[in-house]
């Protein structure tokens, strides 16, 4: 085998970075929506965050030169658009779902609309963690050259597992999740939490925009996302609400998603967009084997609309 | 259990409880506003559900005066395009005609299956399904006479639609996924499929820029309803919409549907067939997506590629959310939308505003429009006429 060429290995070798690389989107809003769904709502309009986030991040980074103001207004305007949310979701007799697809709508048209002339300019990216320098094959090298981004995700997973287990607030978000009266009769208020909730979430997702522009691909347009938002809203009832599971399953999709393009490389160019669609398909074919219509989801807030 | 009864449409409680027996007192109160919700839409919609939604609209459109203000716009300006481009001259009117007619068939792909309390987003993928079987239908049938290549076409994008959501109707049943999910995921797989083809097998050498499939021919193009620059198409959506009311809420089978919405474990009681009903309103809800997407590639665009993907399923959903999932309220509602969509252009030419502005503006209707749903039932003008 020839210097730097690994041949076939290439394509694990890509699907193993790309898992890590593709995956810190997933990771993001999969976390935050986990948080949100714990409270007992669910908000479908994470795409729309994303898709905003990513060019609050850029917009930022090219007004202020630094990413990490980008990474910080991408979040800010998350928590924005989980404030909306959460605002109207909280007057009655209105469905969270159907915000959600309002909002998911209204997101991506506003980021658009933005980010119009934030298409032709270069802005300052996030910085990259070299882990494979210890490799000479450039393929290992550019597979372990991981985002902080991506490590923070990887704190906050195990983070959020605790807080919810045992902290003061995972536990009085966990009762607004299982049983609203629960939680009013010990005087909280429902809508509040669920407020905190959604807002949280909704900063988390715009992270994970932030990470799109400003990491990978890194740049930004009009085509950046194309529904990594909903896959990961639909990963969340995958991991059974559950964030160290979030964060492999964040793995298997990046890694899925990575599958297209690593081929591609090797020259295998016949099925190029199946193979793009591949988390699309993945996520389905995971949803039709571990829902069931017979019984409730282990794990799932009995609060939430969704698996009602 | 209140978020359960927070309702989109006339059909609270999506999804069956799964506790049994529990059901607790709260459960009475939107049932009997699903009682109310039938009576008034049956005799055409009371007075409040023209005037809520049309305050709605009213302030979505002063948020969006308020919102390019902000980019140094003048709000009237902003109007006065908007009215030009999508209801001012014998053009505009055709060409909001025009956009109307995919969306009047893509709302019914909500609003169908509202019907049953399912919440249907993959209106833009059964129309994908729907272009492309259109397409491939008509390459085959190269030579044969134009009206059955025609017919054929209908027939093809209707039930490759079709079959694309009675999909994700069928996986909610009958495997419990949940079918807003699944539905936009076949969006995307949808869109895979119809690139994957476009580029490979059924790509037109000649079409270098955007991979396209080769021309339908001029001959098998369904045309314009005489008189007037609008497709048949048009007429095709009136028609599915009028058929779908009259289903809906004057047969049988449409009554068993909205028991069915109303109250999952009624209608097992009375012995109604729940899974056949899921897959056949999906499977028509489907079928008008997919007649939509063979409108686009008869009358507008005449072959298939990515053009195709232009949005119509996602203003669709919010044509019946803001229709209340009414089949014939759609109508109207569509040619509102279609308007709006109709004056992008101008507003992009006259006023610089970017083409996504007609987004942030849909965007901003919905939000409002859902956000009006706690309105009803609190104005008490309504009361003495409506219930």
């Amino acid at each position: 085998m020839a210097d730097g060429s690994i041949g076939w290995w290439v394509v694990p070798v890509a699907v193993l970075g790309g898992a890590l690389r593709v995956s810190t989107p997933f990771l993001f809003v999969s976390l935050g929506e986990c948080i949100t769904e714990r409270s007992g709502r669910i908000n479908l309009g994470l795409e729309g965050n994303l898709v905003m986030g990513a060019m609050c991040a850029y917009g930022t980074s090219y007004l202020t030169g630094s990413p990490w103001l980008g990474v910080l207004a991408a979040g800010c305007s998350g928590a924005l658009l989980g404030l909306v949310h959460a605002s109207i979701c909280g007057l009655p007799r209105v469905n969270d779902i159907a915000v959600g697809i309002a909002l998911m709508l209204f997101g991506t048209g506003l980021a658009f609309y933005l980010g119009k002339p934030l298409i032709e300019p270069s802005a300052p990216i996030l910085p990259a963690i070299e882990f494979g320098s210890w490799s000479d094959i450039p393929q290992v090298r550019a597979a372990l050259r991981i985002n902080v981004l991506f490590l923070i995700g990887v704190a906050l997973a195990p983070l959020l597992v605790w807080a919810l287990a045992t902290t003061r607030w995972g536990l009085i978000l966990r009762t607004a999740g299982e049983s609203a009266d629960a939680a009013r009769a010990m005087g909280y208020s429902v809508n509040l939490i669920r407020m905190r909730a959604t807002m949280i979430g909704g900063f988390l997702a715009g992270i994970g925009g932030s990470f799109l522009s400003l990491y990978y691909p890194g740049s930004w347009n009009e085509g950046l996302s194309s529904g990594q938002g909903i896959t990961a809203v639909a990963l969340v009832i995958f991991a059974r609400w559950n964030p160290m599971l979030c964060f492999w399953a964040s793995l298997l999709f990046g890694g899925a998603a990575a599958l297209g393009p690593a081929l591609q490389s090797v020259g295998v160019s016949q099925g190029y967009y199946l193979f793009n669609a591949a988390p699309y398909i993945l996520t389905l074919l995971i949803m039709i084997v571990t829902c069931s219509p017979k019984r409730t989801l282990v794990g799932a807030p009995a609060e939430l609309s969704i698996t009602k | 259990m209140l978020d359960a009864a927070r309702t989109i449409t006339p059909t609270p409680t999506p999804n069956p409880s799964p506790q049994g027996g529990g059901e607790r007192t709260e459960l009475v109160a939107p049932l009997s506003i699903n009682i109310r919700n039938a009576f008034t839409d049956r005799i055409g919609g009371a007075a409040e559900y023209v005037v809520i939604p049309a305050l709605a609209l009213a302030a979505a459109l002063i948020a969006f005066g308020i919102f390019v203000a902000l980019f140094g716009k003048n709000p009237a300006d902003l109007y006065f395009y908007m009215y030009q481009g999508a209801f001012g001259t014998w053009f505009s009117w055709q060409n909001t005609l025009s956009r109307a007619a995919p969306l009047i068939l893509t709302a019914l792909c909500t609003a169908l299956p509202a019907q049953l309390g399912l919440v249907i987003i993959g209106g833009e993928g059964a129309l994908l399904m729907g272009a492309l079987a259109a397409t491939s239908t008509a390459l085959v049938l190269q030579g044969a006479p134009p009206f059955m290549v025609q017919i054929a076409m209908v027939l093809a994008g209707m039930t490759a639609g079709g079959i694309w959501i009675a999909l994700s109707g069928g996986l909610q049943h009958y495997r419990g996924v949940n079918e807003t999910i699944s539905s936009l995921l076949l969006v995307y797989i949808a869109l895979a499929i119809l690139n994957q083809l476009v580029e490979g097998p059924m790509r037109d050498p000649s079409s270098l820029n955007k991979p396209s499939s080769r021309e339908i021919g001029a001959a098998n193009m369904i045309g314009t309803i005489p008189g007037m620059d609008v497709h048949w198409g048009l007429v095709f959506g009136i028609v599915a919409a009028i058929l779908s009311y009259i289903l809906i809420y004057h047969t049988a089978f449409g009554f068993a549907a909205r028991v069915a919405g109303g109250n999952v474990r009624a209608a097992k009681v009375v012995g109604l067939g729940v899974g056949r009903l899921i897959l056949i309103i999906c499977f028509l809800a489907g079928a008008a997506a997919g007649l939509a997407g063979m409108v686009e590639v008869a009358a507008v665009q005449g072959r298939t590629n990515a053009n195709l993907a232009a949005g119509y399923g996602f203003t669709g959903i919010l044509v019946a959310f803001l229709a209340r999932h009414n089949p014939l309220a759609v109508i109207p509602v569509a040619v509102l939308l279609g308007g709006i969509n109709a004056s992008g252009g101008l507003l992009q030419r006259r006023l610089g505003l970017p083409d996504a502005s007609v987004l942030v503006l849909q965007g901003m209707i919905f939000i409002s429009v859902l956000a009006s749903e706690t309105l009803y039932g609190r104005f008490r003008i309504f009361r003495q006429g409506g219930a």
